[in-house]
């Protein structure tokens, strides 16, 4: 397969590349980068990228795929499909399934499921203990011999501080991060954030001190150990300023968010709208400023989705009972570019957010355009509105809070491998 | 003015118009309810179901004789006999209530956003009867009854609120109510039962009772919401009692026509002493008769209302 893309603004952070250019792809490699490729006449796609941005595939460090065993929510191959659309080429699956993914069986079979099903690639995320239980670790080694990138017990804490400790040092060997979920348990027996908003709605709350108490602990374990952390879904101001904190003294900290804890407020719960429920709740005003702060400066190093889809049935209860999540895929990268927009990051810095930092923590070889190398491309439109329909998404997780929502900015085209898996309809 | 709102899920977003309105509605039913036949027609072919997820002595009855001195016909529904102990969900419940058609649905659930979720799936009138720590409007409702009544007005009065504040829906919606008007309103409670932010809603938070009654014209007690694990936010029941209790010792520091309220039931001998619930300052009776007037005035209200 032979593809030439034409004419588009490549930007590519990891190779400090912002230019009008030609991208050349042959089977799954960039051939060449450069001005004005003349045409073989043999390719089987021309693509005429003029007035978008070319850029390298996505990459999310934090997604649910829910297979095996909540198939009902979704399944590997539409999650892919939902991720495709949304500009990801390579995803990580977290080890919440039934059964979890905490022993090689189940990563092998996530793994051959996606090879065989798969519209990107899909790198499973091992679990830290056998069955989330927070007791004994997994069988990490195992793991990743078959393949897992991280590991995380994401959906809570390892409440166990030794437990979390040796899964620090154990890691040392396979040199893959620890993903860390931060919530204290004890802290955390609510819905939403405990602030003004839940004085309002009378829900149970969490206070923002439950997801600090344990990024502070995580880190303060992983830098007596000297192994990397990563804390995902950063969502709160006090959380932002510990990690400052902690990257002045240590390097091996990093952290992501997702765009619903810069998108909206806690304010958006006060319908009792169960698309709204998602862990950790949706913060307060000061907080949603101060991840936008921790984007600019840097403190948060990766936009990730935390792609939660669920069956109508788990939504469409009281909030108490409604199963957590947003499904997150196909409006990811819009709502981020809101970040663009609004001058808060550059499009390089945003892009950088979405590639070459995810690939760096991972250690995976995608993320960039370089000529040699794997081509996983996306062509997107950072200008052109749209408005999200739930009922059109691929992913079988219609929960979204945004449905209706008007966007500006718009994934055109997916290439994964060298393969076209994604072309939306308005784009010839 | 019209009446036209479909539901009344909470005292949050009324106007004051509207609070006054329903006050004014609920006062000419009033005198209904001292009739020797009390009864009128004002209902009639009406349908008012009660759907109580979860257990009530005060309000449930109260909405059904308010609804039965109205002439409309009552059918009560609670958690134990309804199809939600086979697992049946909200959302079939209502779908299934709906197609029989009835005018207003009165739900209590022990889940905030109950009412708004039911609200939001059937065409028939939505009262929330109480959900949760979120909101009991009618209750506030029947309080401000109450207050205007016997104190002839509610701007320029202070109001003390003890208790279980973070786990009271009475409180919220009352907090909210009383916001409209002029008045003092004052908090008071062990802080483990204080919301963080509390202030926010134009309050103020007094730790210590006897400060906090100093000059009350108006003490609302409120129970501890054991149901909500109100029990594991302080160290027995007994120190809570000492320290929070309401005594005749406390009256005297207050003014000397205060009045006492209780949205019940009320726990004898933990928030409030025998010899304060059953002495002269108490209205707490009287809050429950005025809650059918005002029940009467809210169904009135939301069966006729202007479409």
């Amino acid at each position: 397969m032979k593809i030439l893309i034409k004419n588009g603004r490549v930007i590519d952070p990891g190779n400090s590349i912002n230019d009008i250019l030609d991208v050349y792809i042959k089977d799954n490699l960039v051939e060449k980068i450069g001005k004005n490729l003349r045409e073989k006449g043999n390719e089987d796609h021309i693509i005429d990228a003029s007035g978008h941005i070319v850029a390298p595939g996505l990459i999310d460090t934090h997604a649910h795929l829910r297979e095996p065993g909540y198939e009902y929510k979704e399944t590997i191959a539409t999650g892919t499909m939902a991720a495709a659309r949304g500009g990801f080429t390579s995803i990580v699956c977290m080890a919440n399934t039934d059964p979890v993914n905490d022993n090689k069986s189940v990563t092998e079979y996530i793994i051959k499921k996606a090879g065989l099903e798969g519209y990107c690639r899909v790198f499973p995320c091992g679990a830290i203990t056998k069955g989330l239980r927070g007791e004994e670790l997994s069988e990490i080694g195992e793991m990743f011999e078959a393949g897992i990138v991280a590991v995380s017990d994401d959906g809570k804490s390892v409440r166990n501080s030794e437990v979390l400790r040796k899964a620090f040092e154990y890691t040392k060997i396979f040199n893959i991060p620890v993903i860390s979920h931060c919530e204290d348990h004890d802290l955390s027996k609510g819905y939403v954030h405990e602030g003004s908003v839940s004085l309002l709605t009378g829900l149970d709350a969490v206070p923002s001190i439950a997801e600090e108490l344990i990024v502070n602990r995580d880190i303060v374990i992983a830098e007596y150990v000297g192994s990397h952390i990563h804390l995902t879904h950063i969502s709160t101001a006090g959380s932002v300023d510990i990690i400052a904190n902690a990257k002045k003294r240590y390097q091996r900290v990093t952290s992501d968010t997702c765009p619903h804890y810069f998108t909206l407020t806690d304010e958006a719960t006060l319908g009792f709208d169960t698309n709204t429920k998602v862990n950790p709740p949706l913060r307060s005003k000061k907080d949603v400023e101060a991840i936008k702060e921790g984007l600019k400066n840097g403190t948060i190093d990766i936009i990730a989705t935390d792609h939660a889809p669920h069956d109508m049935t788990s939504k469409d209860v009281e909030y108490n009972l409604a199963s957590s999540g947003i499904s997150g895929f196909e409006t990811a990268l819009s709502l981020s570019l809101s970040l663009v927009h609004g001058g808060v990051l550059s499009i390089e810095e945003l892009i950088k957010k979405f590639t070459i930092n995810p690939a760096r923590l991972l250690n995976l070889p995608y993320g960039e355009i370089k000529e040699g190398k794997t081509a996983d491309i996306i062509v997107f439109n950072p200008y052109m509105e749209w408005v999200v329909d739930k009922n059109a998404f691929y992913s079988k997780g219609k929960n979204t809070p945004f449905h209706g929502w008007r966007l500006k900015g718009k994934n055109l085209l997916t290439i994964v491998d060298g393969r076209i898996v994604y072309r939306d309809t308005h784009f010839k | 003015m019209d009446w036209i709102r479909k539901d009344l899920l909470g005292i949050k977003g009324l106007s004051k118009e509207e609070i006054l309105f329903i006050l004014e509605t609920a006062e000419s039913f009033k005198e209904i309810s001292l009739r020797e036949i009390k009864k009128v027609p004002t209902l009639r072919g009406k349908t008012i179901i009660t759907l109580f997820y979860e257990p009530s002595t005060r309000t449930r009855t109260s909405f059904e004789i308010a609804a039965k001195r109205l002439s409309a016909d009552t059918i009560n529904i609670s958690a134990s006999t309804s199809s939600y102990v086979k697992g049946e969900t909200l959302k079939d419940t209502a779908k299934n209530l709906e197609s029989m058609k009835p005018d207003v649905i009165v739900i209590r659930h022990s889940m905030p956003g109950a009412p708004h979720m039911l609200a939001g799936l059937v065409d028939s009138s939505v009262v929330n009867g109480g959900d949760g720590a979120h909101e009991h409007p009618t209750q506030a409702l029947l309080d401000l009854f109450t207050i205007k009544e016997k104190k002839g007005r509610v701007d320029g009065l202070k109001i003390v609120i003890i208790g279980d504040i973070i786990h009271s829906r009475v409180a919220r919606s009352n907090i909210l109510a009383l916001r409209h008007f002029d008045t003092d309103v004052v908090c008071c409670g062990p802080p483990t039962m204080i919301p963080p932010k509390l202030e926010e809603l134009g309050v103020r938070v007094e730790y210590n009772m006897n400060r906090a009654v100093e000059d009350a014209d108006v003490i609302m007690m409120l129970r501890i919401q054991k149901e909500r694990g109100g029990v594991s936010y302080i160290p027995s029941i007994r120190e809570y009692s000492t320290i929070y209790g309401l005594k005749a010792t406390h009256l005297e520091r207050a003014k000397k026509d205060v009045i006492i309220m209780h949205p019940g039931p009320i726990n004898r001998g933990v928030e409030i002493t025998d010899e304060v619930a059953d002495g002269p300052y108490s209205v707490i009776l009287d809050q429950v008769e005025n809650g059918v007037a005002v029940r009467m005035g809210i169904l009135y209200l939301l069966t006729g209302r202007v479409s």
